[in-house]
């Protein structure tokens, strides 16, 4: 009799087990883009494969980082996973914030991870966030004005090279425009253009005892050619234009080139939105000669605060939405041009996307980019299109505005650096640097 | 004697007004036409205003990707409930203000008022903390009472206004007939200021509905209102402009309908003592 009572109550643990009682619900914080929605179309597979259903909190890109700083900085416990990018992880990592991912199984392959995506995610060689999709910036440029110009684009121009092309595409009656870049002001916008931009000139943000650089010589080199290089070949009002802005002018045929995030790449070759999909070439972001591109390096990585009541289920997710299956899921449903880009090296092996016209540029750019030695001179941070300390955000906010009121007339290159130079030394200072 | 209006003169009154009226509209016209444009068309330059292939894709879209009715049912949940429950509070409070006035009553008005003056921003952490510790993170709970909180300045003051346009010889009347203090306040007090508690209830309303601060600060996936599904729609890497405009369409029909309906009675209230 006892038997066959404790028969039963394990038949019935099984049967609630297998029914899926024991499933968890996790909350994601996103953001919006086309990779993050199409993960969310496909959390079905998830839910079917592990019982774990799935709550999305989708917010725009500023609420969402205020809003996941919020909640971990004071243990709120809103959110099982959270999109963060290569700025937070280190910081929050160092903080302990963060669940470190070395749990992953070996069938995960964590070693396929790029390694500039690995090590930009990383602290003290401990991955706490998984890239869902990398990106690095490089040029989009009209084929057919390139042509028309009489030029042909290097694989890996110069920045001379880029101004030549520029002046000679420019048409300014038919509103085309040799080149259009960020100049609206922010530390994710204008910021991470010129500070990417600055490496190549062989600038820095502070030298190795945390001095700040911006009245140096090499700054003023970037700003200047960045200014003149806008008012000669730039669109009206640059200095209000961001990624979507320059996206939006590029799409229309009002661009010549475009220097930005290597994403941008699968919308203006999309024949539905864009009226030049079919004459757009890539290059290497432009180099001044001295061994670095003007290229940054950035991911949306999945990561799980300390503290979380649903640890493995998170893991469960991150090792499915990271993972090489979750890549062909998508090309299954999507297509290989919409398989989230610069994450792992076996996709960029993979014959099918080898044919997505942009895979190569991509990978040559994500490759070029290295977070742990981002300029000519060496510096004490990490990040090459901005600096992973906490005080970044703060003072390159400030500090763009000033570049972006030098691009809009306002103040001149050298008016701009010298007030970028007290706010950055203040800041620090303050910080104790 | 009234004063005489021209014909000319009224055209005129009436060409600034709609001028002034649409000016003001326009940018919720210009939501509304664009939810129904093509991603394409919506970044057209020049912008194309009517003539266009109108489309209900991006409707479509937004209500597969989202659970709409999820959203507005808090928003109507969490600006009802904060409507109610501040009105509770406020017409006592404003009543006592009115007809019992005290020497402090001005300066407790004056106080109320002052804390509009905090940016929301400030009191954030604090809020997010004591939410965390009372279990009202994400919940329409803790949205309805920080809601009633930040408005109910305005609902006394607006209904204290009201109230010191009745003449208190009325409710002096009533209580000399008997009324106890519950009476007078329900079946006095209040069916007299119906004008004026309607279109209070009404700001209200509106002011909750359309909060963004609070609702996407304190909020996850639960209790998220329509603000948050707005915000889901802001994309800054990729246009998404149609979908944008055609989340915001869907979040701001109910209450312009609730407006467009109510109207009279807003006015009548807003304008109520206004004219003597």
């Amino acid at each position: 009799m006892y038997s066959k009572a404790k028969l039963g109550t394990a038949t019935a643990v099984a049967a609630i087990m297998a029914s899926g009682a024991f499933a968890d619900t996790i909350t994601i914080a996103t953001v919006n883009n086309g990779d993050m929605i199409r993960m969310q179309g496909l959390t079905d597979d998830f839910t079917a494969k592990t019982g774990h259903d799935v709550e999305w909190v989708t917010l725009d890109e500023n609420t969402l980082r205020t809003r996941v700083t919020q909640d971990i900085a004071t243990k709120g416990g809103q959110f099982d996973i959270m999109t963060i990018g290569m700025y937070e992880t280190p910081i929050w990592a160092a903080n302990g914030w963060l669940v470190s991912l070395d749990g992953l199984p070996p069938e995960y392959d964590a070693d396929d991870i790029l390694p500039a995506m690995a090590n930009g995610l990383s602290h003290d060689g401990t991955l706490y966030a998984a890239p869902f999709y990398g990106e690095s910036s490089m040029i989009m440029y009209r084929t057919d004005l390139m042509e028309k110009a009489g030029l042909e684009m290097p694989d890996a121009p110069s920045w001379d090279f880029i101004r030549e092309a520029a002046l000679a595409m420019t048409d300014k009656e038919n509103e085309i425009y040799g080149i259009c870049l960020r100049g609206k002001a922010g530390w994710g916008e204008n910021m991470a253009f010129l500070t990417a931009m600055s490496n190549a000139f062989g600038a820095r943000f502070v030298d190795e005892d945390w001095r700040p650089q911006y009245d140096s010589e090499a700054w003023s080199n970037t700003l200047n050619f960045y200014i003149d290089l806008m008012t000669e070949a730039g669109p009206p009002g640059a200095s209000s234009n961001g990624f979507n802005e320059n996206l939006s002018l590029f799409q229309q045929g009002k661009c010549g080139m475009w220097i930005d995030a290597t994403v941008a790449a699968s919308f203006v070759t999309n024949p539905n939105d864009s009226s030049v999909a079919d004459k757009v070439g890539f290059a290497l972001a432009p180099n001044a000669g001295m061994g670095k591109n003007s290229n940054w390096l950035w991911a949306w990585a999945l990561a799980i605060p300390a503290g979380t009541q649903n640890e493995d289920a998170a893991m469960a997710f991150i090792e499915w939405s990271t993972s090489k299956d979750y890549l062909a899921l998508v090309a299954e449903n999507e297509g290989w041009a919409n398989v989230p880009p610069g994450t792992r090296a076996s996709l960029y092996e993979t014959p099918e996307y080898q044919e997505v016209p942009f895979a190569k540029m991509t990978l040559e750019s994500i490759l070029t980019a290295d977070p742990n030695n981002p300029t000519v001179d060496p510096v004490p941070y990490v990040g090459v299109q901005f600096a992973a300390i906490p005080e970044w955000a703060g003072l390159a906010g400030q500090i763009g505005q000033e570049f972006s009121a030098a691009l809009a007339g306002q103040q001149t290159a050298e008016e701009a650096l010298e007030k970028a130079q007290a706010i950055a030394s203040e800041e620090l200072e303050a910080a104790g640097y | 004697m009234a004063r005489a209006v021209t014909q000319q003169r009224k055209i005129i009154n009436t060409t600034a007004a709609w001028a002034v009226g649409l000016l003001i509209f326009f940018p919720i016209l210009w939501t509304i036409l664009t939810s129904f444009k093509t991603e394409a068309t919506a970044i057209a330059d020049p912008p194309v205003f009517l003539a266009f292939d109108w489309t209900l894709e991006n409707y479509g879209v937004v209500l597969e990707r989202s659970n709409y009715a999820r959203f507005l049912w808090n928003s109507i949940i969490i600006a009802g409930g904060s409507t109610i429950l501040g009105l509770i509070i406020a017409v006592p409070a404003a009543w006592s203000m009115a007809f019992v006035p005290s020497r402090k009553t001005k300066d407790i008005l004056l106080w109320m008022l002052s804390t509009k003056m905090l940016p929301a921003v400030g009191v954030l952490y604090p809020i997010y903390l004591i939410f965390i510790k009372m279990g009202l993170l994400d919940t329409r709970a803790g949205l309805i009472i920080v809601l009633m909180l930040m408005n109910l300045p305005i609902i006394v003051w607006m209904l204290y206004t009201y109230f010191k346009e009745i003449p208190g010889e009325i409710l002096e009347a009533g209580r000399m007939d008997g009324a106890g203090l519950k009476d007078e306040i329900l079946f006095i007090l209040t069916p007299m200021a119906i004008p004026g508690i309607a279109s209070t209830m009404l700001l209200n309303f509106i002011l909750a509905w359309n909060e963004a601060f609070w609702t996407l600060n304190l909020t996850a996936a639960k209790a998220a209102p329509l603000t948050a599904f707005i915000a889901s729609y802001s994309s800054p890497e990729g246009l998404f402009f149609a979908k944008l405009s055609a989340a915001s369409t869907m979040a701001i029909a109910p209450i312009l309908i609730l407006g467009w309906f109510s109207q009279k009675q807003l006015v009548s209230g807003l304008t109520f003592g206004a004219v003597k």
